[in-house]
């Protein structure tokens, strides 16, 4: 007999915990891309349960299916397009009200739903209490309650999946009916577009959607309706504009009915852990200092930990390979060992001791944004936000650009407004990553001594400035002061699950060792050939010519024509201007030899004037290559990389220049 | 339900409650909110306004972080603490 594959759909807010019970079904056998043309991840997984084959796809987390954004319009048109077997719709007990949004969205598809109604013991702890059963009558579709972070629930959940598939339970939902004083409306219209709905989409469906002043399907069907057809449509919605109030009115007096026996509310005047916690976390002054106290132990515990980690890494690993391949290769041409210990090994190894650093961030971050902390953190940054023309989610993807600028300009997603959204990516570049930092503090000693830390601290606090400012001019400007909307849910707080912490570790940590082994790869053989070619000699080589070209300008910042091809080797990866700073003075990768040559040929203003360049220039190219990926604009990368050249390029004359002055 | 009492939002104090009257913002704004429960006839609570800066309010069940812009173009009529 072959085996039956059962599509499973995974619907859910955001916050519902949907994440948790992918990773539970589906473990280690998960597939992450990206939905087809879009930037928006898309998750599959296998489970295998009672002898069938269970397909799970994670739906982006959306508020509801209406065509807002990107991620409810994908939702929504798998759910109707592909037609899964079973919706899993997600809701959180402790904010049932607004959760089941979603469902009265979903029920009026042709695709079955069950609810897995999470986070009992969050609602419990809130002081709320659910009646499953009583919801399940009430709703007419099989309701699970779950505990998804301790794995309660999921047997249960995977059996009434089968029992729907085989046809043992009635299938029997109470949908959303429409309000008496909108139903002549919407039958009025659906009968009008009747003839004209395209094959997957229900009719009833369609006319609710242009109700609500859905962009994509009011589109849809202007395009396939005869023109005076639609012009009668057209004045139907232009004497009902507030179609949107009214349906989603309907939508939650639906709900109230639902819940009202369901549901046992805190008694007045209970005070939630939340509550009590966010008295300090979301206050304007108490707030902020607890948000630096986080930032600062997650650096603390990013170099203290980290640093050291990655130090032996490069000595073991990548000194250990080097030697290897001496061995290996003795026998070979030298152009060849040289390729292989220099170029491959001294540009990608290099590039990879990064991982534990990044391994660090990646869990802190995890964390906090899992236990519900992120939100906070952006409400509380918000008002500095403004001054920019951003609003408190663009903090989320720049802080995630301490780790590496990568994920930062990915993370954008999450701002709805697409110009907000640019000038996050845009700004993105500018947050101080960790192969900037590892620079800064192999360098600071060597020029600055015991002032090294505060040198750092100063080109921390030095790129900071430069992306506000840069932020109030983009902002003033290229968008003329344009505002965004902030409108943001605060979740409950809730224990962290580890396995979604790991997963995320896992799959950053394997996008990352990716791009190591392709685009970085490629790189650090086109700088290692540029060296190389054509004598074989560096003084004479193809990247000597370019550093001689760029003398001019080193010039005014003090630097050498070494200095300047060291800045441009950072641009494959930022951590790659000190191993090309050790190739070019052939002092090999001993700190201690090169820091002495870099002592006397640099003098501190110029060493000054190097650091500025090197926080402030072009990002690296997966950097830029994410940037491309992600406005779709060869127009705004170029603008992004062309902006920091100058930036960067002027911030080091001016350094230069008045430190020299200065002394 | 009187329009002539409605006010924004954003002028009720932390613990007061208040009737959502209707959304003055447009439609982009509208088909936001809406979804998320500022639906007329909502009950919602401040839970947190220090007179300037974004502002939380509770609404069905859910803490909402609010820009204090989107927060005037939300018109509500007080209820009296802990009334229906």
């Amino acid at each position: 007999m072959p085996e039956h594959v059962i599509t499973v759909a995974l619907a859910g807010q955001p916050n519902v915990g949907k994440s948790t019970l992918f990773n539970l079904l589906t473990g280690l056998n998960q597939h992450v891309g990206n939905w087809p043309g879009k930037t928006i991840e898309r998750k599959t997984g296998t489970c295998h349960f009672d002898g069938h084959t269970l397909e799970v796809v994670d739906l982006p987390g959306t508020y509801s299916l209406t065509a807002n954004s990107l991620e409810e319009r994908i939702a929504r048109d798998y759910i109707i397009k592909e037609k899964p077997d079973v919706v899993v719709a997600m809701v959180n007990a402790a904010s049932l009200e607004r959760n089941l949004y979603l469902v009265a969205e979903l029920l009026p598809l042709p695709v079955p739903v069950i609810v897995a109604l999470n986070m009992v013991d969050v609602a419990e702890s809130e002081g709320m209490k659910v009646e499953p059963h009583v919801l399940e009558a009430a709703l007419g579709v099989p309701v699970v309650p779950m505990v998804a972070t301790k794995g309660r629930g999921v047997k249960l959940l995977l059996e009434e999946i089968d029992r729907l598939v085989e046809g043992e339970v009635d299938y029997l939902p109470h949908r959303p009916q429409i309000r008496e004083d909108h139903l002549e409306v919407v039958e009025g219209i659906e009968s009008l577009v009747n003839p004209y709905v395209p094959d997957p989409y229900p009719r009833r469906w369609v006319a609710l959607k242009l109700l609500e002043g859905d962009a994509e399907i009011t589109e849809m069907m202007r395009e396939r309706m005869k023109e005076d057809t639609w012009q009668k449509v057209h004045a139907i919605l232009h004497q009902h504009e507030d179609g949107v109030v009214a349906v989603a009115s309907g939508r939650y007096d639906w709900i109230a009915r639902m819940i009202r026996a369901a549901l046992i509310r805190p008694k007045v005047g209970q005070i939630s852990l939340t509550h009590r916690l966010d008295r300090w976390a979301t206050h304007p002054f108490w707030g902020l200092l607890i948000l630096l106290g986080i930032v600062g132990f997650i650096f603390w515990l990013t170099y203290a930990v980290g640093a050291p980690l990655q130090e032996w890494l490069d000595i073991v690993v990548v000194g250990g390979a080097a030697d290897l391949a001496n061995a290996a290769l003795s026998g070979a041409p030298d152009w060849l060992t040289s390729l292989v210990v220099d170029g491959i090994i001294g540009g990608v190894g290099t590039v990879l001791t990064f991982l534990p650093i990044l391994i660090i961030f990646f869990a802190s971050f995890g964390f906090v944004e899992d236990v519900g902390y992120m939100a906070r953190a952006a409400y509380v940054v918000d008002r500095f936000m403004h001054l920019m023309g951003l609003h408190g989610k663009s903090f989320l993807p720049l802080f995630l650009g301490f780790g590496c600028n990568v994920p930062s300009v990915m993370g954008a997603r999450i701002v709805e407004s697409p110009r907000a959204r640019l000038l996050t990516i845009l700004l993105a570049p500018l947050m101080p990553c960790t192969a900037r930092m590892a620079v800064l503090a192999f360098l600071t000693p060597i020029f600055f001594g015991t002032a090294a830390p505060l040198v750092s601290w100063g080109m921390v606090g030095l790129s900071l400035v430069v992306l506000a400012l840069s932020g109030i001019l983009f902002h003033k400007v290229l968008f003329r002061g344009e505002r965004v909307a902030f409108i943001m849910e605060l979740p409950l707080y809730h224990i962290p699950d580890w396995r979604t912490i790991g997963l995320l570790i896992l799959q950053r940590s394997k996008a990352f060792l990716a791009r190591a082994g392709t685009i970085i790869l490629v790189v650090s053989v086109i700088i290692w050939a540029l060296s190389a070619l054509p004598t074989g000699d560096i003084e004479t080589s193809f990247l000597a010519t370019i550093g001689h070209l760029l003398e001019p300008v080193g010039r005014l910042m003090g630097q050498n024509w070494r200095m300047m091809v060291a800045l441009l080797a950072s641009f494959v990866a930022k951590e790659n201007s000190i191993a090309t700073l050790g190739v070019l003075f052939s002092a090999g990768e001993e700190e201690a030899q090169l820091g002495t040559i870099l002592s006397q040929t640099l003098t501190p203003a110029a060493a000054l004037a190097f650091l500025v360049v090197q926080m402030l220039f072009i990002p690296c190219v997966a950097t830029v290559a994410t940037v491309k990926q992600e406005t779709d604009s060869w127009r705004w990368t170029g603008f992004s990389v062309a902006y920091l050249l100058i930036i960067s390029l002027l911030g080091g004359i001016l350094a230069y220049q008045m430190a020299g002055f200065v002394g | 339900m009187s329009r002539m009492k409605a006010f924004p939002l954003a002028s009720l104090a932390p613990n007061e409650v208040g009737i959502v009257q209707y959304l003055a913002g447009g439609r982009g704004l509208t088909s936001r909110l809406a979804p998320l429960g500022f639906t007329p006839g909502a009950r919602v609570s401040m839970v947190q306004n220090f007179g300037r800066g974004p502002i939380i309010v509770m609404i069905r069940g859910t803490r909402i972080a609010l820009g204090r812009g989107e927060a005037q173009k939300i018109l509500v009529t007080p209820v009296a603490e802990g009334g229906e």
